[in-house]
């Protein structure tokens, strides 16, 4: 079992970042709201392990 | 003073009699006295009553209240029912469905099937108004009491005060002839959730108000539309938040609006505006009558404990669910199944009293599975935070294109018969490569047999049985029955008790759960595991 990354494991992080940016341009409050948990919805199933979905759920609270 | 019912009637079934104990005297004991004739109370009563242990139940009405409340009944409930003497004419009336459509807005976004699989005798659900589903019960009740079952249910006997001792309860009734009283062993209290006997002892009854309100429209119309479950959040037709449809016997159709938290009720119960709503779902030309209108409020949440000594408490006055995953009369007929067998046993003298705390351990383990998963059923329903708002409507917006996201979306999570994994009656598995789903603790599945008859028949008590497939038993205590079967050319069987294993032995309890199960056994592994599972050894 893989315990949750918390490495640098992006090839590209400013890309990322900034797609990340760019999809909420023009975007309302609520539009952001709700393409942000669609997002966090997907990437949690991409992850699927319960155990790194918990731990990144800590690691964000912290 | 002349007598007030609290609600009219659907059948009347139990019309009141003068008692001899209102003219003995004296206050007149008896064994065991259920309080409540719902559901839970009658199966309560009937399932004591066919082990020869009298049972009598106080209801303050004469027969069921009109209104459906519960129209999905799930397969243990009908097997449980059929053990009673009443699943047949259930499965017979109720209408036989599998399937379950989503929609959100217009569209499907997700379905389930509850995937019929071979060799059971009872469906995975039927549908059925609960006043029928009473009405069969009190008739097994009256086919038991002729053949000599101890059992009686006392209509228009409305209990209005109590005293609890250590050694029994002494009853406060009231009657249309006026009041009397009796003490009783043992109180089962079936008096549904707003229980009066609860309050009566102080206890706490704590858990979640859901904040909003459902409309439960039953109505009549000749509709051709498939016997499915269908339910919409945020529907086109705009009647509700959500909705819901699903078909039940005698073309009756239920139907659900969820109307918010904010409401005047009185305004909404109007059937003019009921049928707007109704108009706009189903279209303008559609004919239908009302049948039955309510406004329900849901919760979830349940007792502390609930055995108090000589009071024990089963079914909604115990627990209670929101309707989504139709976990309330289901989960309240295992009560009984479990409670049933233990409280006979102890009676008799075959078991210590302390097997009754098994029955609170048992049963909150369920309980708490039951208001799991209604709890969760119900937050997807109704977001109770801005930010459960956004999540739930990012599942739905993704269920269209991502089939990750549809086993998401929650409309309700059907009952399904809780497994006692770490009940104190378990013995640890000891088949290695046996299924999961017949592991110690876990309600038995059903088989079909050779001879055309099914594996729960067999399994009916009234005490344990040892069930052996293709092992040799070891010498056996007296008075359990052994029941052998051939694995060879029953492929369901294999299936569901052996798994991966050559041989097993399990030892099944009167309410046909699995209690322990062997690849091999001996006489002292069996009395142990026997003591075991009727709460004689640690
Ligand atoms: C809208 C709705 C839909 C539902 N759908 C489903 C479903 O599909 N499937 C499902 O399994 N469950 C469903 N339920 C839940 C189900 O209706 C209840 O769980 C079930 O009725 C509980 O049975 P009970 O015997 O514990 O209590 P009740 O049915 O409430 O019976 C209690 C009895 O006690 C009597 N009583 C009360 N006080 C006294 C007194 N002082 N003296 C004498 N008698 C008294 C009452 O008159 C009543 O007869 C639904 C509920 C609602 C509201």
């Amino acid at each position: 079992m893989t315990d949750l990354t918390l490495d640098p494991n992006m090839t590209a992080p400013d890309d990322a970042y900034a797609a990340l940016i760019a999809a909420h341009d023009g975007l309302t409050r609520e539009e952001s709201e709700a393409l942000n948990a669609r997002l966090i919805l997907i990437l949690m199933n991409h992850v699927g392990d319960p155990r790194v979905i918990l731990q990144a759920i800590e690691t964000a609270k912290r | 003073m002349t007598w007030q019912d609290r609600y009219p009637l659907s059948f009347r079934l139990y019309p009141y009699t003068r008692s001899p104990d209102q003219d003995a005297g004296q206050t007149v004991r008896h064994s065991v006295t259920i309080v409540g004739g719902g559901p839970v109370g009658v199966a309560t009563a009937l399932d004591l009553a066919l082990r020869g242990i009298p049972a009598l139940v106080l209801d303050d009405h004469e027969g069921v209240g009109q209104g459906s409340r519960a129209i999905c009944f799930a397969k243990r409930t009908l097997e449980i029912a059929h053990r009673l003497g009443c699943g047949a004419a259930m499965r017979d009336k109720g209408v036989i469905w599998n399937r379950g459509r989503v929609f959100h807005d217009r569209d499907e976004v997700y379905s389930f099937d509850l995937l019929p699989e071979d060799g059971h005798r009872y469906p995975a659900f039927i549908n059925l108004q609960q006043p029928w589903f009473e009405r069969f019960m009190v008739e097994a009740v009256d086919r038991a009491k002729a053949q000599g079952a101890p059992i009686e249910i006392r209509g228009r006997n409305r209990v209005t005060g109590m005293e609890a001792t250590a050694d029994g309860v002494t009853l406060a009734i009231d009657t249309p002839d006026g009041p009397y009283t009796l003490t009783t062993d043992w109180l089962i209290a079936c008096d549904g959730a707003k229980s009066a006997t609860r309050d009566r002892l102080g206890l706490d009854f704590d858990g979640r108000v859901f904040e909003d309100n459902f409309l439960i429209a039953d109505v009549k119309m000749s509709a051709d539309f498939p016997t499915e479950r269908w339910f919409w959040f945020e529907p086109w037709f705009k009647s509700g938040a959500s909705a819901l449809l699903h078909k039940q016997p005698d073309d009756i159709w239920r139907i659900d609006f969820q109307l918010g938290w904010d409401i005047d009720r009185k305004t909404e119960l109007d059937p003019a505006r009921i049928r707007k709503r109704i108009d706009l779902m189903l279209g303008p030309d559609v004919e239908y009558d009302l049948d039955w209108t309510s406004i329900y409020t849901f919760q979830c949440r349940r007792m502390d404990r609930f055995r108090h000594g000589r009071v024990i408490f089963a079914g909604d006055a115990a627990h209670q669910v929101s309707p989504f995953g139709a976990r309330g009369a289901n989960s309240g007929l295992q009560d009984a199944d479990n409670l049933g067998w233990k409280l006979a046993a102890v009676l008799k003298g075959d078991a210590p009293e302390t097997l009754l705390d098994s029955y609170d351990t048992e049963r909150i383990h369920a309980a708490d599975e039951n208001i799991r998963n209604s709890t969760r059923s119900t937050d997807f329903i109704t977001p109770k935070t801005p930010q459960s708002r956004i999540f739930r409507d990012a599942v739905l917006h993704l269920a269209r294109h991502a089939p990750f996201a549809r086993p998401m979306v929650n409309s309700g999570r059907l009952s399904v018969p809780a497994t006692y994994d770490g009940s104190p009656l378990n013995t640890q598995d000891a088949l290695p490569g046996g299924p999961a789903r017949t592991r110690p603790g876990a309600p038995c599945p059903d088989a079909r047999l050779a001879d055309g008859s099914y594996l729960l028949d067999h399994l009916k008590g009234p005490g344990f049985t040892l069930l052996v497939l293709g092992a040799t038993p070891p010498r056996l205590p007296t008075g359990l029955p052994v029941l052998t079967l051939e694995t060879a050319a029953n492929p369901q069987l294999r299936a569901r008790y052996l798994g991966e294993a050559e041989r097993a032995l399990y030892l099944i309890r009167p309410d046909q759960h699995v209690a322990a199960r062997w690849a091999a056994c001996d006489a002292g592994k069996l009395a142990r595991a026997l003591d075991r599972a009727q709460g004689k050894a640690p």
